[in-house]
């Protein structure tokens, strides 16, 4: 009760219902991610279930061209899939990839920041040295080249399955460098300040200091970071999914509805890549704007 | 006289200061640190309130800080009850409490959970939020308090809160590093009154670091001054304030305002403390003193008799009256 209350008397709330942006993406965001969440319950069909899937039904225009089929709202595509139920379930594992990656980004990234940032000396020098290579590749290059050492040490056999988690892998490991640094340098400044000396005083151990008591005070900046890399998974995902190294289309997420549909552009089924496409965006941008708002909103300095 | 609790011995500390490798490399230059305590003798003695002062950079809270085993001295050896200072750190005997209240205390914590941290790090179990309570209590603060966060209290009771942090373990010695400097005026006699009243009923030992005279003097039964990491005067408190024997120290008491002769004439501290980077040969106050002579720039005065001062072995003023 008492704990609601402050969430409702906040200044983040607040700042909330003052910016119209951040409300409509919360909206749009919130939105897909229920669509996501509840498509086996609210979706109008079940694609991946072949049984269900009519060849006769194949690429059907939206329903309100000539042609169009009520039974499929956004069209269907070269299989007879509905596209809205695709989209449904496609958001279904961006939203799950990226999620996941970025946990696994958020777990390693912060660990090692504050082990860097707190002991310092050649610990420090070793990661952050580390953090510094993988910075000069571009985020879809690593994921990419942990992607194949990845497909190269499964195997071609057993990756069928573990797509999923080689994704996540991949985008993980290639997200971690900006909280490491961004925690890092909030550690220095921590560390030296004396309520951490008071906490060394009493015997508390270095996990015990960095972990209850500075990581609370470094993690602000880290959840911006996170809501932001959040929309950049989801297009990172997209990304490998459309190259062909992400999911199959068996288990399509959004990108690889698009690559799927990319093909269909040209001899006039624009509706098959079109409405992924725009759920993407829709998803991505909604995303990036809470991040934007929110960083804004907890910057003491823009108040 | 009583026995000495915590015993310091030839204490040194340096602080590395030097450019990174490669730059040293470039340039020829060796490393470089900065004495920040140097060869420090002195006994703290069971129940008795040290004060310390000395102007900024003097290393006095360097000083405080090895006292309770922050900081390993680089030589010499500190001991507490002629035990490891680390060994009685850990057992809850030693704390410390800081120059700035809002960074002494963990923003993110609620004051239940900083007061009871000492008594939980003891595994003291029991009721630790009834403890809290009445330690609140004792610091002037309300039990109620507890459920707060420090940002919602103001300087002086955030300082209640340390404070009260402090005591939590029941330690026997308590390093005091400036602890009203950072607040108002107002609220210093408040914390002052309440540190001083809670040494007499817990019997508490006590290093008091200051810059500021005029508290050392309500505080402290013993004083030692420090000038450039070195201890140069250690007295009584009364005997220091009535004949100060070293010049630094002569020079401190002079500058200190006096209500009864505003118009004095006094002679102002002149000159700035050298870096310590760089002490300067013999005696480090040499640059600044009016006594200087020739010993005092080439040889190191040790301290005898509580006073580290050629001039004062050679001639004893003990009689002079400051200022003259």
């Amino acid at each position: 009760m008492n704990r609601l209350r402050r969430i409702l008397g906040s200044d983040l709330l607040w700042s909330f219902t003052r910016s119209p942006g951040a409300m409509i993406a919360a909206t749009v965001a919130f939105g897909l991610c229920l669509c996501a969440l509840f498509a086996p319950l609210i979706a109008p069909q079940n694609p991946f279930d072949l049984a269900s899937l009519d060849l006769m039904d194949a690429r059907d225009p939206p329903v309100w061209l000539s042609g169009g089929d009520h039974r499929f709202l956004l069209g269907s595509d070269s299989q007879g899939r509905d596209i809205l139920s695709a989209i449904f379930f496609g958001a279904r594992i961006s939203i799950g990839v990226s999620l996941a990656s970025v946990a696994l980004a958020l777990v390693i990234g912060v660990s090692l920041g504050l082990v860097a940032g707190y002991f310092g000396g050649r610990v420090e020098a070793i990661v952050m040295r580390a953090a510094d290579v993988q910075l000069t590749f571009p985020a879809i290059l690593t994921a990419l080249l942990i992607n194949g050492a990845a497909r190269a040490v499964l195997g071609p056999g057993r990756v069928a399955g573990s797509e999923f988690w080689v994704l996540v892998i991949s985008i993980g490991l290639s997200f971690w460098v900006q909280y490491a640094r961004t925690v890092r340098a909030s550690t220095l400044v921590e560390r030296h300040k004396d309520y951490v000396a008071a906490a060394r005083l009493i015997g508390a151990s270095a996990p015990r200091i960095m972990f209850t008591h500075v990581l609370p005070n470094v993690l602000g900046p880290v959840l911006v970071i996170a809501t932001i890399n959040l929309a950049l998974a989801i297009i990172t995902e997209a990304t490998l999914s459309f190259l062909g190294v992400g999911l199959p289309p068996s288990q399509p997420s959004l990108g690889t509805l698009v690559r799927t549909g990319n093909d269909y552009l040209m001899s006039g089924e624009w509706w098959i890549v079109f409405f992924p496409g725009v759920a993407l965006a829709a998803l991505a941008l909604s995303v990036n704007i809470i991040g934007d708002w929110l960083r804004d909103a907890l910057n003491p300095r823009l108040r | 006289m009583s026995r000495a609790i915590l015993s310091v011995q030839n204490a040194r500390r340096l602080f590395d200061v030097s450019k990174p490798w490669l730059e040293r490399r470039l340039s020829g230059e060796g490393r470089r640190y900065v004495h920040a305590v140097e060869e420090i003798s002195l006994d703290i003695l069971a129940g008795e309130t040290l004060g310390l002062v000395g102007e900024s950079g003097s290393g006095k809270s360097t000083l405080g800080r090895m006292t309770v085993g922050l900081l390993a001295p680089t030589a010499g050896h500190i001991a507490f009850e002629g035990g490891e200072v680390a060994e009685a750190a850990r057992a809850g005997r030693l704390q410390m409490i800081f120059q700035d209240p809002f960074a002494s205390l963990n923003p993110r914590w609620k004051v239940v959970d900083i007061v009871g941290e000492p008594l939980l790090a003891r595994g003291g179990g029991g009721d630790v939020k009834q403890r809290v309570a009445e330690l609140l209590t004792l610091v002037g603060l309300s039990p109620v308090d507890g459920e707060k966060y420090p940002h919602e209290f103001s300087g002086g009771q955030r300082q209640r809160i340390a404070i009260a942090r402090a005591i939590a373990g029941e330690p026997d010695f308590i390093v005091a590093d400036e602890p009203t400097s950072a607040l108002d005026v107002s609220v210093q006699a408040q914390i002052l009154n309440l540190l001083r009243d809670l040494q007499r009923r817990l019997g508490l030992t006590m290093l008091f670091i200051t810059h500021n005279l005029a508290v050392i003097r309500h505080m402290a039964d013993r004083v030692g001054v420090m000038y450039l990491g070195r201890l140069v005067e250690i007295a009584p408190t009364r005997e220091l304030f009535a004949a100060p024997r070293h010049p630094y120290t002569r020079m401190l008491i002079e500058a200190i305002p006096d209500p009864h002769a505003p118009k004095r004439d006094r002679a102002p501290i002149s000159g700035e403390i050298p870096s310590p980077i760089d002490p300067p040969p013999g005696c480090a106050f040499h640059p600044r003193c009016p006594l200087a002579f020739d010993r005092c720039r080439r040889e190191l005065p040790k301290l005898i008799g509580g006073v580290a001062c050629h001039a004062v072995d050679e001639v004893e003023p003990r009689t002079a009256s400051p200022g003259g």
